[in-house]
């Protein structure tokens, strides 16, 4: 651990088991429509947090009130045990917590050492002639990068050249050198290939593995298994489900994701209304084929 | 065009990897291609290629003082397009930047003229006024979100017929009066406007300045935080937000430096021609950005030099003198100049495509 910052060590040494993230049925309102109700939610140290769901079901609320991009409405929603309500993302990083966007995270353009401490850059000299101290930038940029597994030749080459996996990655490792205890992922892997999102799911584990909390936001129950301690299963913006590791499969994620109950019953209506016309309708069986064995074609 | 750019390697990458565990990951590429990868090296070729043309086709620029006043001619140009490119680094360009050298210009004859000051009492509210109208094109922009095309065009238009306006309403002329006799006018003339000799040639001082300027501009570019920045809110500007890079106060220094750059130059016009067209300055906006971009800076933003610009109004500096040392019809200038900026875009974009190719 070796944040610049000395707030990682201090903090969460005395309390292991307290979370340093805790939402305790944490909800959002958008006037009368109600995005998000009744979550709870904890984030420890060393742990990985998934926080599953489809298309809008509350996952980018519930990551906007911890990133303090949106307050919450009702419930309570505490950063070390006291209870918080952030205005501003600047707020939550002064407190540790972290946000890599997808989409969000660097400049293409600029070399991956001036990305990796754009916004914070060293420097040195008195203030007329006070200037970026570029060599320790590059050193620290590719010790800490190393530090994460992430082995860059050259780092004066635009981030931009990088795989989008690795320019995640990268992002990670800033977050965490610039003193983040909890990392929240929003869906770092949706728009990588399968190699690309192993590459991204090994540094989830390196961050994990230096003591930080993540939250990891994504879709895909495969990937949230391989890494997750805990799992949040978010449907219509409630939580479905909340289980450790050792209290559910990968099987029973995945169906909770898919809706389990809801899909059967998608299911029923689709063979009706495939016995009303039959031709129309040609992507059911695309539809129906996963759980199909059961009910077989009406 | 950038986007294709990055998204190129992108999509390329994946199978390259290989050994992750070494440090092999890219081979390394040879020196000529991270070379031809700066931004400014393309300009460099196409100035020495311009050079060497003159040279050849037309013998009286080989003279020390004909090639004085070319440099001369250049640095007119090239101080406004030092600020100019910083300014297209950042992502915005300003259309104003022409007029606002003569609103510059005119507002220190007028104020020292009409109100019979002493000349640097105008100097230094032209210097006000400058930075005014810089504050006020980077205010609008970040405030309404409009794109600078817009918000500049419609400063170049205020500007433009305020110049006139002003200066008719109050000299009753389309011109300012001379203020040669004023006091200070000499002191301020060695600062803006003077002449050195070297060697048995005449250097105008503006020459100096430029050189100073673009030394500046990049070790401020390269070197601090805020040309870190610069690069940052042109290359993604919402990525730059989020990691708390200040872009509203990047954008709007970034206008108001354009605005130091015009002060600059609208107090060198009028301290060697003692007067001021309220008409003039139409158009020039577009050769400062035309050797911004001559000059490798990337018209969207996030990439460029400070020094590419200095090569590229050197080209514009030789094109406009060499064409009359050469003995051609001078009308045929602007055309040769529209060759030129296509040109020379087309190697720039060539090359940077070549040099970052894998």
């Amino acid at each position: 651990m070796t944040t610049p910052h000395g707030a990682v060590l201090k903090d969460t040494e005395p309390a292991q088991d307290r979370p340093i993230v805790e939402l305790r049925g944490a909800g959002k309102s958008y006037g009368n429509i109600r995005a998000l109700h009744g979550v709870s939610l904890a984030v420890h140290p060393g742990k990985v947090t998934c926080v599953l769901g489809d298309n809008g079901a509350g996952k980018s609320t519930l990551i906007k009130i911890v990133s303090g991009l949106h307050q919450h409405t009702e419930g309570e929603f505490l950063v070390d045990g006291e209870p918080v309500r952030f205005t501003t993302p600047r707020e939550a990083l002064d407190r540790g917590i972290a946000t890599v966007y997808q989409d969000l995270a660097t400049v293409p353009l600029m070399p991956v050492w001036r990305n990796f401490f754009l916004g914070s850059e060293m420097t040195k000299g008195p203030w007329p002639i006070r200037r970026l101290d570029i060599a320790a930038m590059k050193k620290t940029a590719d010790h800490e990068l190393r530090e994460m597994g992430i082995v860059l030749d050259d780092l004066e080459q635009p981030i931009g050249t990088l795989s989008g996996g690795q320019r995640q990655c990268v992002a990670i490792a800033r977050a965490v050198y610039f003193g983040a205890r909890v990392l929240i992922l929003d869906e770092p892997t949706a728009a990588l290939g399968v190699k690309q999102s192993g590459v991204v799911l090994k540094y989830i584990a390196a961050a994990r593995d230096r003591g930080l909390g993540v939250i990891f936001i994504t879709h895909n129950p495969h990937h949230a298994y391989m890494v997750g301690d805990h799992f949040s299963v978010l449907r219509l913006g409630t939580l479905e489900l909340s289980a450790s590791r050792d209290q559910v499969s990968l099987e029973e994620l995945t169906n909770h994701m898919a809706g389990g109950a809801e899909l059967a019953a998608l299911k029923h209506e689709l063979s009706q209304v495939r016995g009303v016309d039959v031709d129309e309708l040609p992507e059911e069986d695309d539809l129906t084929a996963p759980v199909a064995g059961t009910e077989g074609k009406a | 065009m950038s986007m294709t750019q990055h998204a190129d390697p992108a999509v390329t990458t994946p199978p390259a990897p290989g050994s992750k565990e070494t440090d092999g990951r890219t081979a390394q590429r040879s020196l000529a291609l991270r070379l031809l990868a700066r931004p400014e090296v393309g300009v460099f070729l196409g100035a020495v290629a311009v050079l060497v043309f003159f040279l050849i086709t037309a013998p009286p620029v080989r003279d020390g003082g004909a090639m004085a006043n070319i440099l001369y001619q250049s640095s007119t140009i090239g101080i406004m397009a030092l600020p100019v490119a910083l300014l297209m680094i950042g992502g915005e360009f300003d259309l104003s930047a022409g007029v606002a050298v003569i609103t510059s210009a005119l507002t220190a004859s007028m104020i020292s003229y009409q109100l019979t000051m002493n000349v640097w009492v105008g100097v230094i509210v032209a210097l006000a006024v400058s930075l005014g109208i810089g504050f006020f094109n980077g205010w609008m922009l970040v405030k309404t979100g409009l794109p600078s095309f817009l918000v500049t065009l419609g400063t170049f238009l205020i500007l433009q017929g305020a110049n006139l306006a002003i200066t008719k309403w109050v000299t009753g002329n389309v011109a300012t009066d001379d203020i040669s006799n004023m006091d200070g006018f000499s002191q301020a003339k060695a600062l803006f406007a003077s002449s050195f000799e070297v060697g048995g040639v005449q250097v105008k001082i503006t020459i100096v300045w430029w050189l100073v300027f673009a030394a500046l501009a990049t070790w401020v570019l390269l070197r601090t935080k805020y040309g870190n920045w610069i690069f940052a809110v042109g290359g993604n500007k919402e990525s730059a937000r989020a990691v708390g890079v200040p872009v509203t106060f990047t954008k709007i220094s970034l206008f108001m430096l354009v605005g130091f750059g015009a002060w600059f130059v609208g107090m060198h016009n009028l301290f060697s021609f003692n007067t001021v067209q309220s008409g003039e300055g139409v158009g020039q906006e577009l050769i400062y950005i035309a050797a911004a971009v001559i000059g490798g800076c990337l018209l969207t933003g996030g990439y460029g030099s400070a020094i590419g610009p200095v090569f590229g109004a050197f080209m514009f500096g030789m094109v406009q003198q060499g064409i009359v040392y050469a003995g051609w019809n001078p009308d045929w200038f602007k055309a040769f100049l529209g060759v030129m900026l296509l040109g020379a875009t087309l190697i720039n974009l060539w090359v940077r495509q070549t040099a970052t190719r894998r």
